[in-house]
């Protein structure tokens, strides 16, 4: 806790006490200003100049853009891409996280690392993985080119990349939260009679889930926004293949400033949005995690 | 606070228990974990509506025990009989159980009355019940754990104490046929577990049901329970009552555990036990001759004045203990040390001799004699206690 105190008056030799972890006001200063210009120089001002520039042909332009079919393309193909790639990572991320966190078998540390491999690989990477795997050069190819199946170029890749890229955001943050819940309560609920599945929805699911909610929307402002590995499978197919980050890359590179930045707007929005929900889920999980500690 | 009041508990809950109320039977119980046996040939039997403690020091395989009756470990060998039924091929859920985590293991997301009626809300099928019926029931339950009131509570907004006995609560709710407790007082501090502690013995006479519970704390399980096992190493030491296991203790290790001890290593000779060159005044009765460890309590000693047949010693420590005296003394060429409880007034100063003869004691074998690999209490040839002997005078009960 901060302390101010008055100098007392003409004659005081020793200094006010001071709490021990605390800081001279100088340097409490100088430390704050130096953490709200970088945040200003490297998060506010972009944010604004986002929309600024969505902004800078007028309010027409900026729907007009939004409107234009390729755009508006771009938006569904993304929103699809989420709504596929989110609920299967959901169900992986907690079956991931139930297998980790309350059992024991070999290979758990193994499987707990291979969980972050998608964090620790270059998106890009990412991406041609799937090209290596599902390309005409590659063993599947011809087999799939011969079915008719078309993989790359098209929505299964990308839905395909975009789940490699945020399949580690749920089990994240489930995995330390059930670790550190333990299993007395699921072993409570069995004792009394309840089958494993009741377990599950009543007394497992219920304990992480502000901490699953917290996971899917990070996995979902990922899924949203991923750029490096979509655009290695996506082909950039106007209308089809271009997802929001492809679609205001090829605006951008075609000097159509206020419609890529109309599109980015939208993602900063959506940045933004979960940034909030993020804030107020904090403040729950919190306080529901605090709330639960000394069990 | 928890008021003393047995009359409160409803009528209806004590005869439904008391019906359900079963024997156990456990035999030849194994429990291996990655080929460590945490549980080595364990036999137990457990009478209906008795209250039995599973007393050791940690990691003697209590806690593991109660998890295997439970169901919530299966053994790698052995069974477990639920009245005349083998519980070993059923799992948690059918073997109708009451348990109670020594976490508690609360729904934290549920309150109070949600958490005591849970194992009733999960019933399917013909068992299901009315959510009027169970809530009615949960407030029974709660009203028997004396605390109405707290209803809409959630776990973090209670005490330790009161967190327990909603976990009772909670386990009795499914009218269970055993009610197994783990360490259900460890987390409290003292003067609620002496609270708690006569008030399950309370609930237990007044619900008749069949309790095990899991202690490290000696005075909790002598206290409270009908018979107290005592476990070390994976094995049970000895089976009884509070007497049994404090008075007649049956190996070296249920003599330490239990109660305070000294011990001394002796050895028998015509018919006498000797210390080093002296006679103890103490007859051997049918102890075979060779070396001997003699266990006595330090409270169970008599001071001498001369000694012609004693244990003689150098004082080398001296504490003040309640209303009495600890004496630390160094007694033999290897300065041996024992401990031997004086009145407080005793003008012990230290480096000063006190001569001491025990008018109660045991003997056991000691671990030089047997095999190297065996412990203390496996003495091949030895039975468990060999001799247990009593002073002539006012020790006899």
């Amino acid at each position: 806790m901060v302390i101010d105190q008055p100098f007392s008056a003409a004659g005081a030799q020793t200094p006010p006490p001071r709490s021990a972890v605390t800081e001279g006001r100088a340097t409490r200063v100088a430390l704050t200003v130096i953490a709200l210009l970088f945040l200003a120089v490297f998060l506010v001002l972009p944010l604004v100049i986002v929309f600024l520039q969505a902004f800078a042909n007028g309010v027409g332009a900026y729907f007009a853009a939004l409107t234009e079919p390729d755009a508006v393309a771009a938006i569904q193909l993304t929103l699809l891409v989420a709504a596929i790639a989110v609920p299967l990572n959901l169900a992986f991320g907690v079956a991931a996280a139930w297998a980790v966190a309350k059992f024991e078998f070999k290979g758990k540390a193994f499987l707990t690392t291979l969980i972050d491999l998608p964090f620790s690989v270059s998106p890009v990477i990412s991406g041609l993985v799937y090209v290596l795997l599902f390309g005409s050069q590659s063993l599947l190819g011809p087999w799939l080119a011969a079915h008719g199946v078309q993989i790359l170029f098209a929505v299964p890749g990308i839905v395909l990349a975009t789940i490699f890229v945020t399949f580690p955001f749920v089990a994240r943050e489930l995995i330390p939260l059930m670790e550190e819940q333990g299993t007395a309560d699921e072993e409570a609920a069995l004792s009394l009679g309840a089958s494993g599945w009741q377990t599950f929805l009543r007394v497992t699911l219920p304990n992480v889930k502000w901490g699953l909610l917290y996971g899917v929307l990070l996995c979902n402002a990922r899924a949203m926004g991923e750029f490096g590995a979509v655009s290695v499978v996506s082909g950039h197919i106007r209308g089809l293949t271009n997802t929001m980050p492809l679609q205001v890359e090829i605006l951008y590179n075609e000097y159509n400033f206020a419609g890529a930045f109309a599109v980015a707007s939208l993602l900063a929005l959506l940045a933004l949005v979960t940034l909030i929900i993020k804030t107020i889920l904090e403040f729950r999980y919190g306080d529901a995690l605090s709330g639960s500690t000394g069990h | 606070m928890i008021r003393k009041s047995g009359c409160r508990f409803s009528e209806k809950i004590m005869l439904k228990q008391r019906d359900r109320a079963m024997d156990l039977s456990i035999r030849n119980v194994r429990k291996e974990f990655d080929r460590f046996a945490a549980l080595d040939d364990v036999s137990l039997d457990i009478r209906s509506g008795e209250l039995i403690a599973l007393l050791g020091p940690s990691g003697s395989g209590k806690t593991t025990l109660l998890r295997l009756i439970a169901g919530l470990d299966h053994p790698t060998g052995g069974q477990i009989f639920f009245g005349g039924e083998d519980a070993s091929v059923k799992t948690v859920q059918e073997r109708n159980i009451g348990f109670v985590f020594q976490s508690y293991a609360l729904f934290r997301h549920m309150n109070v009355l949600d958490n005591i009626g849970f194992g009733l809300s999960v019933r399917r099928g013909a068992d299901r019940m009315a959510k009027a019926e169970i809530a009615r029931r949960a407030t029974e339950l709660l009203d028997l754990v004396q605390l109405s009131g707290l209803e809409r509570r959630y776990p973090h907004q209670l005490s330790g104490g009161q967190r327990q006995r909603v976990a009772l609560a909670r386990a009795m709710a499914i009218e269970p046929s055993v009610l197994l407790l783990d360490e259900p007082f460890g987390a409290l501090d003292a003067k609620v577990r002496r609270d708690l502690r006569s008030w399950l013995r309370e609930i237990h006479d007044a619900t008749g049901h069949t309790t095990v519970f899991v202690t490290h704390d000696q005075d909790e399980a002598l206290e409270l329970a009908d018979r107290v096992v005592v476990m070390n190493e994976g094995r049970i030491e000895q089976i009884g009552t509070a007497d049994d296991v404090y008075d007649t203790p049956n190996s070296p290790f249920v003599f330490g555990f239990i109660g305070e001890s000294s011990s001394l290593p002796i050895h028998v000779e015509a018919g006498q036990l000797w210390f080093e060159d002296r006679p103890l005044g103490l007859p051997a009765g049918d102890a075979p001759d060779g070396k001997a460890l003699l266990y006595f309590r330090p409270q169970e000693v008599k001071l001498l004045d001369g000694c012609g047949g004693c244990i003689a010693g150098t004082v080398a420590a001296g504490r003040r203990v309640a209303g009495t005296r600890r004496l630390e003394l160094e007694v033999g060429g290897h300065r041996e040390r024992v401990e031997i409880e004086v009145p407080a007034s005793h003008p012990a100063a230290a480096r000063s001799r006190i001569a001491f003869r025990p008018e109660k004691w045991r003997l056991f074998g000691t671990p030089g004699e047997a095999a190297p690999s065996e412990k203390v209490r496996r003495i091949s040839g030895w039975p468990a206690a060999v001799q247990a002997g009593e002073g002539s005078s006012a020790a006899r009960r």
